[in-house]
């Protein structure tokens, strides 16, 4: 039987998100930590690894991508660069 | 009522715009196909081009060449597993592909039916043959299926380390003793003629390239890659005072490349076809590697098992 699948992030400095980087086969979180370590950080690339079985991620559907983010669409008052400030105002 | 548009319109138009494919939109069939296809040969072809260096790992001259030696082979396997993660975003499993590759159904890049028979060959290979896979590979950093992208810009990121340290050793023969120059030149002499023939089949022959160019999953044709890395790589020859085993290579000034010499296309297909020096030890090595490690593939999925199990106690 195959061994599970497992999703790596990756943090590559202290102060940035971690960061998707792909993926792997381990037997469980612990050799899944280590693989992603040997498999994705040869180079000092990162302080700190989150791998997470790949059943577990629900991914939104992109068929349904317009419909989906539908709702964000129409509300150009969440941008500052709806409202009208004259050029006269600075640190606004 | 909302309209449905066509996925095949949309794909089209996402890969002309530039935009990556990612792994859960819809893609044509023969998209896919090819992206497995050719993403498989490419992870088997850092798998099995292990073993012609792993051969000179316990032989290397010194401690320092044998560090970088193992580092690099280490970033080969890394490179095989960034590879065969992107391909299975495509919905093929790990275990069909190293199945296809040990029936022989898949394909690997041919270069690694070559045997390794001197110390100099792991400079001509880190130079040449590496060197050769940077210029097939850098402009698939931008190829139209995200997984495979990115995949390709952390592999690209680590390659060039893998040319530099080839050439440094070819460096050192060429201006060593008469008989380290003779190895190095030998080592030329093997190499170049295969490394020619990895960017594959002529432009006329190759029926694949006009559709992946269209689906920007390649962005240059076999022909211009070959004429690119030729040009690249006489100039490093002549620094090394290697010659070329090419009696016809020659600048041409009103092209602004060098011409070449004719390939030898029926060596290319015999090899590929299974008949190179190599083909049958590199498939039973990894035949060998894949069947010896089955028990330890058990012993830790049923070991993972049972420490689950106390925990739920």
């Amino acid at each position: 039987m195959e061994w599970p699948l497992w999703e790596v992030f990756i943090r590559s400095k202290q102060g940035l998100d971690h960061k998707h980087v792909g993926s792997l086969h381990a037997v469980d979180a612990q050799m899944a930590m280590e693989n992603a370590r040997d498999v994705y950080t040869r180079r000092r690339e990162g302080v700190s690894i989150w791998v997470v079985e790949s059943k577990y991620i629900h991914a939104s559907n992109p068929d349904e991508q317009e419909s989906f983010f539908d709702p964000a669409d129409d509300k150009a008052y969440r941008h500052p660069t709806f409202y009208e400030v004259p050029d006269s105002i600075t640190h606004i | 009522m909302m309209q449905t548009p066509d996925p095949q319109l949309l794909f089209d138009l996402k890969v002309a715009e530039e935009q990556r494919i990612e792994p859960k939109d819809w893609m044509p069939e023969p998209y896919r196909r090819t992206l497995i296809r050719q993403i498989s040969q490419h992870a088997h072809s850092e798998i099995v081009g292990m073993l012609p260096e792993g051969n000179w790992i316990t032989r290397a001259p010194s401690l320092r060449r044998k560090a970088v030696l193992l580092a690099k082979v280490q970033d080969e396997a890394g490179h095989g597993l960034y590879l065969y993660s992107a391909a299975e975003t495509l919905g093929v499993s790990r275990e069909q592909m190293i199945a296809d590759l040990h029936s022989g159904k898949a394909k690997y890049s041919s270069i690694f039916n070559y045997p390794t028979l001197s110390w100099a060959d792991m400079g001509a290979i880190g130079w040449l043959v590496d060197g050769a896979a940077i210029m097939n590979q850098v402009p698939l950093c931008r190829t139209s299926y995200g997984p495979y992208a990115r995949a390709m810009v952390r592999i690209c990121k680590e390659e060039s380390f893998h040319q530099r340290q080839g050439y440094e050793i070819m460096m050192t023969l060429a201006k060593g003793s008469q008989e380290q120059k003779a190895m190095a030149q030998d080592a030329l002499n093997r190499w170049w003629w295969p490394v020619l023939m990895m960017f594959g089949p002529k432009d006329d022959e190759s029926p694949n390239t006009a559709q992946s160019m269209q689906w920007k999953i390649k962005r240059f044709s076999n022909d211009e890659l070959r004429q690119k890395f030729v040009d690249a790589t006489v100039p490093q020859a002549e620094y090394l005072d290697l010659t070329i085993p090419d009696p016809d290579l020659k600048w041409n000034e009103a092209r602004g490349h060098y011409d070449f010499g004719a390939i030898n296309w029926e060596e290319f297909w015999e090899v590929v076809k299974g008949n190179g020096p190599c083909n049958r030890q590199r498939l039973e090595a990894r035949q060998k590697a894949h069947a010896e490690g089955e028990w330890v593939r058990e012993a830790a999925m049923a070991y993972a098992k049972k420490r689950v199990m106390s925990y739920e106690l």
